[in-house]
């Protein structure tokens, strides 16, 4: 299981880097982690003629938190952005993701923007950038232009990216005040892709009632499907809100496959089960929020 | 101060090399080797129209392209098939290279050899093989229909079919107060060592010798065979097992296509040659196992006694036999386990399918006979309302019974005879350990917690130590080291520790002064191999034997010198001396000098052996007629038939009420291996068998589509699982003597995976009050059984 | 026609390696076989069973995920170089020898690294936070109990006698470690 060879190019700016992507075009992939892609490259399932590899743009290797969102460059490993006390502070939900990401050691060269870019039906990022309604922002030789999410994620492992472009980075929004969050996931072991994964973004008015409730949720459809709560627990109160209803709501609103690990019956039960129990959680997180100003 | 090691939870030998990086696996060995690799099918069942190997020709750094039509002698023959029975009526095993036909996804058309492995792999893609699709046979059900045939002379797919019987059982299941009859399937899985084969030869053109390393359970029958395919003198040809990472069972199997392949290409291009098997080649072809499917007919009385029973079998066999029916045949003995069955009849049929070959892996045919009989204990219990453990001490055979004769054939050709075990004991220490009678109780509160836990055990009698023997070598060098050299070989057990506490023990020196070598042709060549939980009891016993002869000669000489009986003599820390007379010893070093008489003296030491210090007797020649020179002697150990270990585990479980994931609380085990020479050793087997019991009962499934492909080949979707899959075990242990053999040991190798599926299927049925007959089990399968309400009980 | 090669410079447990290696040399083959350091070892190549796991910048990644040029210029710490100072075994390695922590011995160099660095971020581990951290690693062979009290074994003698640190020095900070 060795690669097929490859013509090697290993940019220092990101505009020697979109000189090169635009060369290569239909003939180029970005190696940016490689946890995805080089395994594909071992079992000769991809042979990208040519590779171009921005692991030397330092530019691109940030995670940054401001008043809007938080802001990953293209060079963030995850377990960068999953250990960022910033990033914590501002945006829970990505922790609470990563935590479910493959095991430590892949989460020390994968990154998030990678993983968005791969755009796996399984991939937690993409869900988490679809919940939050967060955007991918993406550069090529003839400009630069931005992807809302969610017309980010076209179809299993298809993302909008056009050859010749480079993501350069992914930006989360904070959630309003009063929000809280919390993912859920079933994988067979611990680290595998998920069977079904729910992440769930609550947000509570001042009275403590449900203002807002959304889930999004990955391994039930080709791309990650977000669900509106509003209609089963809006109006609530956070600890009286029929979360069982809600996931009720997402269960009929996936569309998943039967494969060799699960069945979509269960895939589908999966994602009632789970939103339910991230619900609850990210509610009873947004009341603390709520509670501690 | 004592050198009594048997016995000793002693540090291993082999560890600091390993530890510290410094193993020699196969593929840190032959730098400068040219690399293998193969072409495979990827087709499930089809005719070979064509190869073309034009465009691999022009690939920088080829070096070689082989198809079948380039294989010469006996290379161009099947590979041999090891182990004929009179009831595998149909055998058939595969050419090195396909004929004309493939007959699993993977089995290898065309050996490409290059500078690297990646150019080579860039030649074999470059390989353009057309074929003609045939319908493949996937699956037991399509074999049995046989609407197409693996084999085109063997139209029914049958390879083979078996009765053993003891009694008649059908009348007696007919005459009981009670009958019950279950179908249970087991799915196959596989031995999955974390290395891969590996094969690495040096042809030596001035000498005509060959050597050959591999990563097998096997070196001397591997040398055996070769020396019979590629025509070389088995004197000219020696194979090494080195460093090995894991075997469990699928390393046994030889010579593998590539183990003939690479010596011969080694030969015919003067160059040496190494392939090491990548993860997907190892899982479309090397071996699986585990798939069978079972109808289990069964009379009881009142009590839950066995009156008759009745097992027909079916087992997956792959698309060729070369290691014979030795799986289905552990099976169907093995199965009885500790119990008395009344009259017992076992069928089976052993069926050809267009997949991966089925060959032993850990446990070998014994899970799935134990999987049978214990669902059948528990479905009796559940019939009568009894507990699960009386129904099984009712029918135990009890100590004072051994030994047991079952009137079957074991898979070494000799009776069912089980040598010695207190099963009875076993089982309540196992009930003690886990707290059987209390869990109920345990239960009751869950449930009322809105929590569901569940409780499974499960007995097992493991035959091990199967022969026909092994030998060793035990010699005491000149400088008092000892060196140790047994045939059979390593994958982790731990043999140059264990090895040479026995030594070490007999002789009375430290073990630091043993060395173990093992699996290496050049310094042992009699042996069978390591398999079937056979090492400790035959290659221990063997070293003991050779040791004994040892310290007899050493004490016999040391008399001599010192003028006294031998009787009068003992050796502690490498000292021969008189029993209580403190400054008449003589070191262990010296006795080997003067065991070798000198006419020149290589040092200091070697004088004392010189023909004019030694003096004697003018009439008596210096080495005796029955006696050889040197401080050494070979001891083998050829058992008159295996030796029965037992065990019992059990497992509480707990499963989610939504989401339907099993949670192992407790894994507890009890197993009696009779003596223990490393009791750590013991418990590090146990583990890792366990660890794959679990990973046999909720995790591991080899899945084939209906074409013949296979699914999950890669670790991503073939589930082994990690540490946070598997539970602590915890273990105790009873020691029952076999005896059979001088140190009274048992095997232990298998131990810890033989009742996995049976003791989690029993323990989840428990909690959640549903049948389970089919392993392993996921989440999503326990959700749909949950929604089908299947009821416990009879079908 | 032949592969490009790229010149590709590499600290490994302190030593300066210069190789010249084709762009797709996976990094796990580079220290096998273009350096000699047999210690790390290939299980399945597509970044699952954790054999091939070496220190890159003193972070744990798996060797048969990365390309040798890509990871130019780091500081790589294999197995070898969990030694002692003195060539001997280091407190890891004797962890698990002590412990029984292997049988085979071919994941053990990928949970050497992983171990030395995990009790390097995290000294006083406790019994599950040592299984969750080595639950990324297979072993076939002994079921994981043993490698979990290796794991606790190390972060005594580590604690007791230092870390000695691994040739190939300290992680960088956790921002902006683009190579």
């Amino acid at each position: 299981m060795k690669p097929p060879p490859f013509r090697y190019h290993r940019p220092s700016t990101v505009t020697e880097a979109l000189a090169v992507l635009a060369e290569a075009g239909h003939d180029g992939k970005v190696l940016a982690g490689g946890q995805s892609l080089v395994p594909l490259l071992n079992m000769r399932l991809a042979a990208p003629g040519q590779l171009v590899d921005v692991n030397r743009l330092a530019e691109l290797a940030y995670v940054r938190t401001d008043a809007e969102a938080v802001r990953v460059g293209a060079l963030a490993r995850h377990a960068e952005v999953e250990h960022d006390a910033d990033t914590w502070e501002a945006v829970p939900l990505l922790r609470q993701a990563l935590a479910d990401l493959a095991h430590p050691t892949i989460r020390n060269r994968g990154t998030v923007v990678g993983s968005l870019v791969h755009a796996d039906p399984s991939g937690e990022m993409p869900a988490v950038l679809a919940l939050l309604g967060g955007v991918m922002e993406l550069a090529s030789d003839q400009g630069r232009r931005t992807v809302p999410a969610a017309e980010f994620f076209v179809g299993p492992l298809e993302s909008a990216l056009r050859p010749g472009e480079l993501a350069t980075a992914a930006v989360f929004p904070r959630p309003p005040a009063r929000s809280g969050s919390a993912w859920r996931e079933v994988a067979r072991r611990r680290g595998d892709y998920a069977l079904c994964g729910v992440g769930v973004l609550v947000t509570l008015d001042e009275d403590g009632r449900v203002r807002a409730a959304r889930a999004a949720c990955i391994s039930v459809g080709p791309t990650p499907v977000l669900v509106d709560l509003a209609g089963a627990v809006g109006g609530r109160p956070h600890d009286a809100a029929d979360w069982a209803a809600a996931g009720a709501v997402v269960a009929a609103a996936v569309d998943p496959e039967d494969d060799i690990h699960a069945t979509a019956a269960y895939r589908r039960h999966l994602a009632g089960v789970l939103t339910a129990r991230a619900g609850r959680a990210a509610a009873e997180q947004a009341r603390q929020e709520g509670a501690d100003g | 101060m004592t050198t009594r090691l048997f016995g000793e939870p002693i540090a291993r030998r082999e560890d600091p090399r390993l530890v510290a990086g410094d193993g020699r696996f196969l593929d840190d060995l032959g730098a400068g080797a040219l690399a293998a690799a193969f072409v495979r099918s990827p087709h499930a069942h089809a005719r070979i129209v064509d190869v073309d190997v034009a465009g691999a020709l022009d690939v920088d750094g080829l070096v070689a392209v082989y198809t079948y039509e380039d294989l010469d002698g006996r290379v161009a023959e099947p590979l041999p098939l090891l182990i004929p029975h009179p009831s595998l009526h149909a055998p058939r095993t595969a050419h090195p290279l396909a004929n004309g036909i493939v007959r699993h996804v993977g089995e290898p058309v065309a050996m490409v050899v290059a500078g690297d492995r990646y150019v080579a792999e860039d030649a074999c893609d470059r390989v353009l093989v057309s074929y003609e699709p045939l319908p493949p046979v996937v699956g037991i059900d399509e074999a049995l229909r046989a609407e197409h045939a693996v084999h085109d002379d063997v139209p029914d797919n049958v390879a083979a079919h078996m009765v053993q019987e003891v009694g008649d059982a059908r009348a007696a299941i007919a005459a009981a107060p009670h009958r019950l009859e279950l179908n249970l399937q087991i799915e196959r899985s596989a031995s999955m060592p974390l290395e891969g084969k590996g094969v690495y030869a040096r042809w030596d053109a001035a000498d005509r010798s060959l050597r050959v390393y591999s990563s097998t359970q096997t070196s001397t029958s591997v040398r055996m065979a070769l020396a019979a395919k590629l025509g070389v003198p088995v004197d000219r040809v020696e194979v090494v097992a080195p460093d090995v990472g894991g075997g469990f069972g699928v390393k046994i199997v030889h010579p593998w296509p590539e183990e003939v392949l690479v010596p011969w290409a080694a030969i015919r291009l003067g160059r040496e040659v190494k392939w090491v098997e990548d993860r997907r080649e190892h899982f479309v072809s090397a071996a699986h196992e585990r798939g069978q499917r079972h109808k289990v007919r069964v009379g009881f009385d009142d009590d839950g006694r066995l009156l008759g029973l009745e097992v027909e079998f079916l087992h997956d066999n792959g698309a060729y036999t070369p290691y014979g029916i030795i799986v289905p045949i552990i099976t169907s003995t093995q199965l009885l386990g500790p119990y008395k069955p009344g009259a017992y009849r076992v069928e089976f049929r052993s069926l050809y399918t267009n997949t991966v070959i089925v060959t032993p892996y850990r446990g070998a045919g014994r899970p799935q006979g134990v999987f049978a009989m214990e669902r059948t204990m528990d479905a009796i219990a559940e019939r009568l309302g009894r507990d699960r453990a009386e129904v099984r001490e009712v029918n135990f055979i009890r100590p004072d019974e051994m030994p047991y004769d079952h009137g079957l054939i074991f898979q070494d050709g000799r009776p069912l005879i089980y040598d010695s075990g207190d099963y009875p004991a076993s089982l309540a220490k196992l009930k003690k350990l886990v707290g059987w009678e209390e869990f109920a109780a345990e239960r009751e509160q869950a449930r009322a917690e809105g929590r569901r836990v569940g409780i499974g055990l499960a007995c097992y009698v493991e035959g091990t130590g199967v022969g026909p023997y092994e030998g060793a070598h035990v010699r005491v060098e000149t400088n008092g080291k000892v060196v140790v050299a047994t045939g059979l070989t390593t994958q982790g057990q731990g043999h140059e520790t264990v090895f040479a506490q026995v030594a070490a023990s007999e002789l009375g020196v430290p073990v630091d002064d043993v060395s173990v070598v093992t699996g290496d042709t050049r310094r042992f060549k009699y042996a069978v191999g390591t398999f079937a939980s056979r090492a400790a009891v035959m290659s221990g016993n063997a070293v003991a034997l050779a040791a004994r002869k040892v310290r007899a000669k050493a004490l016999r000489i040391a008399g001599e010198a010192l003028e006294v009986d031998p009787a009068d003599l003992e050796v502690v820390d490498g000292v021969v001396r008189v029993r209580g007379v403190p400054d008449a010893e003589i070191p262990l070093a010296t006795v080997a000098v003067l065991a070798n008489p000198l006419r020149y003296a290589f040092d200091e030491q070697a004088k004392q052996a010189t023909q004019f210090a030694v003096g004697g007797g003018a009439e008596v020649p210096p080495v005796a007629d029955d006696d050889e020179p040197g401080l050494e002697a070979a001891g083998w150990y050829s058992p008159v038939r295996s030796t029965f270990a037992n065990g019992v585990h059990a497992a509480v479980v707990e499963t989610d009420p939504d989401t339907a994931e099993v949670r192992i609380l407790r894994y507890c085990v009890v197993h009696d291996c009779g003596r223990l020479i490393n009791p750590r050793i013991v418990e590090g087997q146990i583990h890792g068998g366990v660890a794959q019991g679990v990973g046999g009962a909720l995790y591991e499934r080899i899945v084939y589509d209906q074409h013949g492909q296979l699914l999950n080949a890669s670790f991503m979707d073939f589930l082994m699982p990690y540490a946070s899959e598997v539970p602590t075990v915890e273990t105790d242990h009873l020691e029952t003597p076999s005896p059979l053999n001088p140190l009274g040991i048992k095997g232990a190798g298998e131990a810890g995976v033989i009742p996995g599926a049976a003791v989690f299927a029993a323990a989840i049925s428990d909690a959640e009050g549903l049948w389970i007959d089919r392993m392993p089990i996921s989440p999503s399968e326990l959700w749909e059984l949950r929604r089908q309400k299947t009821p416990k009980g009879d079908a | 026609m032949a592969e490009d090669l790229h010149e590709t410079r590499l600290v490994v447990n302190g030593v300066q390696h210069t190789v010249q290696v084709p762009a797709r040399r996976l990094l796990a083959d580079c220290l096998r076989h273009d350096l000699g350091l047999t210690g790390t070892h290939v299980g399945c190549e597509h970044g699952v069973c954790g054999a091939c796991t070496v220190l890159v910048d003193g972070l744990p990644m798996r060797s048969c995920l990365l390309f040798a040029v890509s990871v130019d210029g780091a500081e790589i710490t294999t197995t070898e170089g969990c030694r002692s100072a003195d060539g001997g075994l280091g407190p890891v390695q004797r962890a698990f020898m002590e412990c029984h922590g292997l049988q085979c011995g071919f994941c053990t160099p990928g949970f050497v690294t992983t171990v030395t660095a995990f009790i390097r971020d995290h000294p006083d581990p406790t019994e599950a936070e040592a299984r969750e951290a080595i639950g990324g690693n297979l072993c076939r062979c002994t079921g994981y109990q043993n490698i979990v009290a290796s794991v606790l074994r190390a972060a005594e003698l580590v604690g007791e006698e230092g870390s000695g640190e691994p040739q190939g020095g300290a992680p960088v900070g956790r921002e902006g470690s683009g190579a």
